[in-house]
């Protein structure tokens, strides 16, 4: 019906139809329904079944349980907080009604820029915001109002993404650029004690929560203050703790990633890489031990799933455009963005979380390390022609 | 004219940047660094301009310099005098705009070759060119920054989450960081904008 529907009007959007300017959002609508079928007329191709929209379909659906942990964690903070006793489905429900106008946010304006840009270069519109969109609700505290998610999206479509080209050609990750934007203009909406708990009601779910009854720290955030954090390693698997929306549960997270490694859509070499990089650091630490920092005493397996670390680590130091392409170098990237979120957390008392900067800061450096390797392999060969020759 | 649009020392020769960060973070200490530097540039280019015959060329970078070092410590106590407060926020960016690329660029392309009246243009526009980049980045940057312009309150107090409202400051313009990515937009905004014209 929806294909009978998208064939009728098509017309309209080719060339000499009346809403011709409109062609590019017609073209993605359609993409986004069905798999085109065109294929290229030239030269040899070979096309696998998926597509990068099909890519996108399948990393939002393994994001799917850490957001939905998430949800229920919303509302499981807000009862716990005011302590009143509720049903899964009020804290649930809770969760979503808090979490559904962030990810709408999130979309309407990042989707709105990109179809404004694709619009205005006569491109296609490219499909890359589907998974982002989706990511920037979730490494936000939840107490991010609105408008600076807005803001945070806009400044990161435009500045991360657009000006380099679109999907595929950035070199941040966007969803990342979005939280240190926030990070670095609204420190406190986006760290402290007073924002990882909701504190509005909706249509009679939730509570009304005082400043006093929200305050609650991450567990870095205690840790960061000097105090010893008296949350154990199976809370912090299991998740029911304040933290950015997503991040908290190491189980959902997990679901997560064997989805993308079972569809090999993320490298299991920059993952593992990350988690010995981050445990191999966090095992230094703890042997070498600095004075008054609990940050450094907190035991290695209890950094890794803290934080945002499992989350950056499946979710976003995979991401196959910012991350090194070379196999090789994926090893090295990963191992690095582990080892350094752990140092930034332990040696920089500014920052309790270490995990955004550091990818961030190997997003840099991947395509040096990748044009290394290529070199190195280059030379490898020019050599053994010599020999052989 | 050319120095304020079509030749932009900033957003077209992309010098002087590193004041440009520097000093933005508020509108006042922008417009007294955009000023110095005008008048510095101006009056270094008529005393640059009325020596080049006599100025021998291997020591010119030299003359020029002491030319500029005079003209800047002027500038300076003025200041100091006059407007101390600013004076200390500039701090060290008075001084250092001896070293300001755009002055030695206006120098050696320009003064070096004309007269006193055409140097003198030469710099009143450079200086303006490089002032306006200055004042519009530094405008953008209080008012999202501090919600103020020349230290006066725009946004309304009430607005502020502090007083319980939801407009927080944007932290992030008054880092420096900020700044480059405005002057970035300016040449963005300032290429298209030329280039579309020259096209037609």
């Amino acid at each position: 019906m929806l294909r009978n529907f998208l064939n009728k009007v098509k017309p309209h959007f080719e060339e000499g139809g009346k809403l011709h300017a409109f062609q590019s959002v017609f073209d993605g609508m359609e993409t986004f329904l069905f798999v085109p079928n065109t294929t290229a007329r030239t030269g040899v191709s070979i096309h696998d079944s998926i597509d990068s929209k099909r890519i996108m379909s399948v990393v939002v659906l393994a994001l799917l349980p850490a957001l939905f942990f998430g949800m229920y964690n919303i509302g499981y903070q807000n009862y716990q907080a005011a302590g009143v006793d509720a049903s899964f489905f009020e804290m649930f429900g809770y969760g979503l009604l808090v979490m559904l106008p962030k990810i709408i946010v999130s979309y309407g304006v990042g989707l709105g820029i990109e179809f404004i840009v694709a619009q205005w270069k006569k491109e296609e519109i490219q499909e890359g915001y589907l998974v982002t969109g989706l990511l920037i609700p979730m490494i936000v505290p939840v107490g991010c109002p609105l408008w600076m998610l807005a803001l945070a999206v806009a400044f990161s479509v435009i500045f991360a993404k657009e000006i380099y080209g679109g999907t595929g050609m950035n070199i941040f990750n966007p969803a990342l650029i979005a939280r240190a934007f926030l990070f670095f203009a609204y420190p406190t909406s986006m760290s402290g004690d007073k924002v990882w708990v909701a504190s509005e009601s909706f249509f009679g779910l939730g509570n009304n929560l005082t400043v006093d009854a929200m305050t609650k720290a991450t567990p870095l955030g205690e840790a960061a203050a000097g105090i010893a954090s008296k949350t154990e390693f199976t809370d912090l698997v299991v998740g029911l703790i304040p933290g950015s929306i997503g991040e908290t549960s190491v189980i959902a997270i997990a679901i997560g990633a064997a989805i993308l490694l079972l569809t090999r859509i993320a490298s299991w070499k920059t993952m593992s890489m990350v988690f010995l990089g981050g445990a191999l650091a966090g095992f230094l630490f703890n042997v070498i031990g600095l004075e008054n920092n609990a940050v450094a005493e907190m035991p290695w397996w209890n950094h890794l799933a803290a934080g945002g670390f499992c989350f950056g680590a499946v979710f976003m130091a995979t991401d196959p455009v910012t991350s090194c392409r070379t196999e090789q170098g994926k090893y090295i990237y990963g191992f690095i963005i582990g080892a350094l979120a752990i140092t930034i957390r332990v040696l920089n008392p500014g920052y309790p979380e270490g995990m955004m900067l550091a990818i961030l800061f190997m997003n840099m450096f991947a395509p040096a390390i990748d044009y290394c390797f290529v070199q190195s392999n280059i030379n490898k060969r020019l050599r053994r022609m010599k020999t052989n020759a | 004219m050319n120095p304020l649009n079509i030749d932009n020392p900033v957003a077209v020769q992309v010098l002087g940047i590193c004041s440009a960060l520097a000093v933005t973070a508020q509108l006042e200490p922008a417009i007294v660094m955009g000023l110095s530097v005008t008048v510095i540039t101006a009056f270094a280019n008529v005393i640059v301009s009325l020596l080049r015959k006599t100025i021998p060329n291997r020591i010119r970078i030299i003359v020029q310099l002491v030319v500029v070092a005079t003209l800047v410590t002027l500038v300076s106590q003025v200041l100091k005098a006059f407007a101390y407060d600013v004076s200390v926020q500039l701090s060290v960016y008075v001084g250092l705009i001896i070293t300001n690329c755009i002055l030695m660029g206006r120098l050696e392309a320009f003064a070096m070759q004309n007269g006193p009246w055409e140097s003198f243009l030469d710099g009143v526009g450079s200086g303006l060119g490089y002032a306006w980049i200055l004042v519009a980045v530094g405008a953008v940057r209080e008012f999202f920054g501090a919600g103020t312009l020349l230290g006066f309150p725009i946004i309304p107090e009430s607005m502020l989450e502090a007083n319980g409202g939801w407009y927080v400051h944007n932290g992030m313009m008054t880092m420096p960081a900020m700044a480059l990515i405005l002057v970035g937009c300016i040449i963005w905004g300032h290429r298209a904008y030329n280039d579309h014209k020259a096209k037609k």
